[in-house]
């Protein structure tokens, strides 16, 4: 499991709560929701539309796109691109998204 | 090396080209138990099947030729048991589904312009290259449950019979096929010369020669320079094709249309352009952006959905849009074979043409499809 460096802890104002398939993961302010996710001890977000196979947060700067997730019900977003809220509901994204029907 | 062991080598016929048109004939000729070699440039020539929307594809072919209308509709007549034949040499599926054909029509001008154009192509001798029926919104929406048209959407022309496939897999499939029937790759090599003999032709490259009772000059673009080698004329021109593709998608369109078609594995494939003058296969984000707005015009909630990739690729155009085929009147036993639609006349292609080919006189169908059509006419 990656845990975060000795030097990156902060105080405990400045921590806000995430929720990965509901469970409250810890998160501090500024934070990506991919690593707020991998120190929470998270590391598959999606499993790949033709095969199955499990992907998690993997370049970190936006390259992979391996990170997706559903963020807040919307689904394909970068989550190494993307900042926590507090609050934030962050689900798996498994196969392949679809489109709302309505625009 | 390779080239020292096929210096002198000599095959039964030698297809140059080894594109969607030439891989076809070879494979056809291999299959049939010839001894053909494709040669063929390296992974940098340019490859028309990129740009290539996979529609295997009636809709208005042949206007003017009825021929050309009816060599589609014989290939598409050919393509299911082909598609078999395909997958079964491919290591992975080819994509094929025969469930016909869309072509949405934005506004009533262009609806009207295909209902134009249907009746042109039902009055003319020998008739469409495929049923296609001209369908109403409501229709369209009771075919396609799982989208939301949009509000200019219309109708459509549907033509059940038509087929789509995936080109790039297609091309990897009968490459396959033509190896496992025994056919020789001969690849990195421009053809520089070919040389009439008196007992077939030596195909000169740039690195070696190798010998052939028969020669097909299948080489796309290539062909202007090197056709006349051996009395054959056929007239193309290049035309630039760009594409898209978004994120893979559940399901949600289950029957292929012109210029948005999701493929089984999720992909929505959109474009592709049709731009003269251009040899660069590059994109430009003016036809990216036009075509992108067409397709959300056509389903809104596409534009929800992230583009993963687009690119561009040169395909080959005759100057009336119908393919040619000819055999040397100077130089009987070398042919020449160029379309624009690889994919829909592939089956014809390794059927009909190369047993044609193999027999030394071209199928009747394709006798309307000579370049001769081109001459000025006195009458």
């Amino acid at each position: 499991m990656l845990t975060r460096p000795e030097s990156a802890t902060l105080p405990t104002n400045d921590t806000l709560t995430v929720y990965f398939a509901g469970r409250p993961i810890a998160a501090r302010a500024g934070d990506s929701v991919a690593a707020a996710l991998l120190a929470g001890g998270i590391t598959v977000t999606r499993q790949t539309p033709v095969t199955g196979a499990a992907r998690g947060p993997y370049c970190m700067m936006g390259a992979c796109f391996d990170c997706l997730a559903v963020v807040d019900g919307r689904p394909s977003v970068q989550t190494c691109m993307t900042q926590v809220r507090d609050g934030m509901r962050i689900d798996r994204q498994d196969g392949a998204r679809g489109l709302a029907i309505e625009p | 090396m390779a080239q020292a062991e096929h210096a002198s080598e000599s095959f039964d016929v030698a297809v140059i080209g080894g594109g969607m048109v030439g891989t076809a004939i070879a494979y056809g000729c291999a299959a049939r138990g010839a001894r053909p070699a494709l040669l063929d440039q390296g992974d940098l020539s340019l490859r028309a099947a990129r740009a290539n929307a996979g529609l295997i594809y009636s809709q208005g072919k042949g206007e003017g030729l009825p021929a050309y209308a009816a060599w589609t509709r014989r290939s598409i007549s050919l393509w299911p048991a082909f598609a078999e034949v395909m997958a079964s040499a491919a290591s992975r599926p080819i994509g094929f589904r025969q469930r016909g054909v869309l072509a949405f029509c934005l506004g009533e001008e262009e609806l009207e312009a295909r209902r134009a154009l249907l009746q042109r192509m039902h009055n003319q001798l020998g008739g469409p290259a495929a049923p296609v029926h001209l369908l109403d919104r409501h229709a369209v929406e009771a075919m396609l449950p799982d989208v939301r048209l949009g509000p200019r959407v219309v109708g459509a022309t549907y033509s059940p019979e038509d087929c789509d496939v995936n080109a790039l897999p297609l091309l990897r499939a009968l490459n396959a096929g033509f190896l496992q029937a025994g056919g020789t790759h001969l690849l990195e090599r421009t053809v520089a010369r070919i040389i009439p003999r008196g007992d077939g032709f030596d195909i000169v490259s740039d690195r070696d020669t190798v010998h052939a009772a028969k020669v097909v000059v299948a080489c796309g673009l290539g062909i202007p320079h090197l056709a006349p080698m051996v009395g054959l004329h056929a007239p193309v021109r290049p035309v630039r094709g760009q594409m898209i593709v978004t994120e893979r998608l559940a399901p949600m369109l289950p029957i292929p249309g012109s210029g948005v078609r999701q493929i089984h594995e999720g992909v929505v494939q959109i474009g592709t352009t049709t731009e003269e003058g251009e040899i660069v296969p590059a994109t430009t984000v003016a036809d990216l952006a036009r075509m992108a707005a067409r397709a959300v015009q056509v389903i809104p909630a596409l534009a929800e959905a992230r583009i993963v990739r687009s690119w561009a690729g040169i395909r080959p155009m005759t100057p009336d849009g119908c393919p040619i085929y000819q055999q040397s009147p100077a130089h009987p036993g070398a042919f020449v074979a160029v379309c624009h639609s690889g994919v829909t006349l592939c089956a014809a292609h390794a059927g009909p043409l190369a047993e044609g080919i193999l027999a030394g006189k071209l199928p009747d169908d394709v006798a309307d499809l000579q370049p001769d059509r081109f001459d000025a006419h006195t009458t």
